[in-house]
């Protein structure tokens, strides 16, 4: 059956150099690599988390007030190791993208067209290579030992697997030749070395986009051109690295039946491309001290109380305690909706490791609150076991 | 369409809304809301048409069907009966039809309508145009999406009558969604003549238009209600039609009172012996056994009720920041064993009665 997944055992490894946490919004994937990044830091790590949109407060938990592209010494943590955190900035990432790869000239160019400047700003797509192009920067630094990377919230997180193969279709494609060749050489003039087809087509894309956008996509790209070769040399190298076997790859989620079917095809989709998958987190898994008493027998004793309710003396007392029943065969009714959900996914991925992260009662404000969520991810008792919680 | 709302159900709010964004956080349940609120529209007669955009084929699943093509798909039949509400005179079921987006073919679909484009929109495919657009532009998506979204908005059938009387358009996340709908002021700008520069602004007109309105689907937890608070500011920014805030999951209050009883004072020699009472300390009648069976159950109730109280103050918190966007606000029930079929109608019918549709 499934096994656990140790959490401590992977960050502690020397040999784990990079992390990625990969999973639906909305189930605690930053979080998760916060206290991920924590934790090994103060297991003695040189740790460095980079995230992607963090919520304010979870930024602010890890003095992170602004958005500058640049790792920052997270104050407070304990133990013999040290955390940076970043939060990513899409834009400036591209921007020194461009200015590594194209002489100055260029690159101004580049940096001034409208086209690029739309582009980099952030449509969907541009914050997924984004991300990866960071975490290869992050890793030819070699400042820390283990990088800890949080992905968008969207199905599209992975996309960057595909990005050096798609990179190649345009270096070798002919849309770049098609919309580089005009502006060349300039006009007319080169319709004479197109053959039928291709003329068509750029009489086609000059219909769709209008004489001035093509001149704008046309000198962008021919601007790109240059830039590509390189571009994709990095595209390659970061899927190399994400499949070297440094990296470990984690699915966060929860344990509800639409963020465990996102699981699944990110499960999938690593396999599909043979990343190294260390396992799912599963995050906010409801638990109990009192998991003896089931909901049939919490709930019929709720109502037995309310109804002798009459008898004066206790009312109080058995209202108060009716409603405790009554709590409790809710908590047991969402357990055994979690427990049924996590074990359909088992059925169908037992190989895939697995931790349970207790749900804790509000967000995370503070590194305290990072580092229980790390203590959790970590410790190796059972949920049920730990029903003296404070919080 | 005049129906009269029965005794306990409000006027619907959106009067006049054609095009219903629906967007939240993930994991706040968009697209279950994005479906009640096709099925609650649905229900009053006419034609509503449910719109995917993330390509996960969240509606087949909710629907119980098998993946949805690229084709616009009956996929109910509803009237007001089917979601527990008193039927209106004259009142006709209405149908609900559903269409999952697949940007490869909207792109060529786009191309054909609007150019003529024939071998040449084939030769683009073959080139990997269509490839180039998605990554090296990926805006592009969003302007398909937006679009498709608009034009089923204002098509008109052969009668010259609207093909739909209603669009719900399951939307991107929260913290996408002004991006997402302002893309084509981004493309007017880009292109600042020309067929693309019409059709762009086209679809501006009808996103603020009152004809649009944008809900957002949150939870009552910090994160849901910040993003919420966050995305309708933007949104007010760019001047996009604001719609309701549609609070997903909401427990019964039932259990608050106790829950909050329970954290003040010590309760456990009471609480101990209303367990026995209840049956709960075994089939001995010696009180001393009693007490030791119910033992170990006193300090996980209590501690659950300590928890359960924390989120009820934590909700009461979230509650009053949502009051301050002076929106109408809906709270749906969270359903314990999960939303299958049945429950779908069931938040139906409730975004019906507090007039949400």
């Amino acid at each position: 059956m499934t096994t656990r997944l140790e959490i401590d055992a992977l960050i502690d490894d020397p040999a784990t150099r990079i992390v990625v946490c990969c999973g639906s919004g909305g189930v605690g994937k930053t979080t998760t690599a916060a206290a991920i990044g924590l934790r090994a830091a103060e297991r003695g790590r040189k740790a460095v988390v980079l995230t992607i949109d963090p919520a304010r407060r979870l930024a602010q938990s890890m003095g992170l007030t602004e958005l500058d592209n640049t790792p920052r010494v997270v104050k407070g943590v304990e133990g013999g190791g040290e955390l940076q955190a970043m939060m990513l900035d899409m834009k400036r990432t591209f921007d020194e993208v461009v200015l590594a790869h194209a002489d100055p000239e260029r690159a101004k160019a580049i940096l001034e067209n409208p086209f690029y400047q739309s582009l980099s700003a952030g449509f969907a797509g541009t914050q997924e290579y984004m991300a990866m192009e960071k975490l290869g920067q992050l890793r030819a630094a070699e400042r820390w030992d283990l990088i800890v990377v949080d992905t968008p919230p969207s199905r599209s997180a992975l996309d960057f697997l595909d990005a050096p193969g798609r990179l190649g279709s345009f270096l070798d494609g002919r849309v770049i030749r098609l919309l580089t060749a005009p502006a060349k050489v300039g006009g007319r003039s080169a319709m004479k070395f197109l053959n039928v087809g291709m003329g068509l087509l750029t009489g086609t894309l000059g219909k769709i986009f209008g004489a001035q956008l093509l001149t704008d996509i046309q000198t962008f790209v021919s601007a790109m051109d240059s830039m590509f070769g390189g571009f994709r040399e990095r595209a390659d190298r970061t899927y190399q690295l994400l499949k070297a076997p440094g990296t470990a790859f984690l699915v966060v989620a929860a344990p509800e039946r639409d963020a465990l079917r996102e699981a699944a095809y990110f499960v999938d989709r690593l396999a599909a491309d043979e990343m190294p998958l260390a396992g799912l987190v599963l995050n906010r898994v409801h638990s109990t001290g009192a998991s003896q008493l089931t909901a049939e027998r919490a709930l019929a004793a709720a109502e037995a109380l309310e109804e002798n309710g009459s008898q004066a003396a206790t009312v109080h007392a058995e209202t108060l305690a009716a409603g405790l029943l009554r709590l409790h065969a809710e908590r047991m009714q969402i357990m055994n909706r979690e427990r049924r959900t996590r074990d359909r996914f088992v059925s169908v991925y037992p190989d895939v490791p697995i931790v349970e992260v207790p749900a804790l009662a509000g967000d995370v404000h503070d590194l305290a609150g990072l580092r229980t969520v790390g203590e959790r991810l970590g410790a190796p008792e059972p949920a049920a076991q730990r029903s003296n919680r404070t919080g | 369409m005049a129906s009269t709302p029965g005794p306990e159900e409000r006027g619907p709010d959106w009067e006049g809304v054609r095009l219903h964004v629906v967007s939240g956080k993930g994991g706040t349940g968009k697209t279950t809301l994005a479906a009640a609120l096709a099925l609650a529209l649905a229900a009053e007669g006419g034609r509503t048409l449910l719109i995917e955009v993330e390509g996960r084929q969240g509606i087949a699943e909710l629907f119980g069907i098998s993946a949805l093509p690229y084709e616009e798909r009956k996929v109910a039949t509803v009237s007001r009966a089917r979601l527990g509400l008193p039927a209106a005179e004259g009142a006709r079921p209405g149908e609900l039809f559903a269409l999952a987006i697949d940007t490869e073919q909207a792109l060529l679909e786009y191309l054909e309508m609007f150019y003529k484009l024939g071998r040449a929109g084939k030769a683009l495919q073959k080139v990997g145009f269509v490839d180039f657009a998605t990554t090296v532009a990926p805006g592009v998506r969003d302007v398909l999406l937006t679009g498709k979204a608009c034009e089923a908005a204002r098509r008109k059938g052969a009668d010259g009558r609207r093909a739909y009387d209603a669009i719900v358009m399951d939307a991107p996340p929260t913290g996408r969604i002004t991006r997402f709908l302002n893309v084509n002021s981004e493309v007017a700008g880009l292109a600042r003549f020309g067929p693309i520069h019409n059709q762009a602004q086209a679809v501006m007109r009808v996103l603020k238009s009152p004809e649009t309105a944008v809900h957002f689907v949150t939870l009552l937890e910090e994160m849901p209600v910040q993003e919420t608070v966050d995305g309708i500011g933007e949104l007010r920014e760019a001047q996009l039609p604001l719609g309701g805030v549609l609070v997903n999951m909401v427990r019964p209050p039932l259990l608050d009172a106790a829950a909050v009883e329970a954290v003040h004072g010590d309760h456990r020699e009471e609480v101990a012996h209303a367990l026995g009472e209840a049956g709960l300390g075994g089939r001995s009648r010696k009180p001393e056994t009693i007490r030791a069976a119910v033992e170990p159950l006193i300090d996980p109730l209590l501690d659950q009720a300590r928890e359960h109280a924390e989120r009820v103050a934590l909700e009461h918190d979230q509650r009053a920041d949502l009051q301050q966007l002076k929106l109408p606000t809906y709270e749906l029930p969270l359903l314990g064993e999960g939303v299958d079929l049945g429950g779908l109608y069931r938040l139906a019918g409730e975004l019906k009665r507090q007039g949400a549709a």
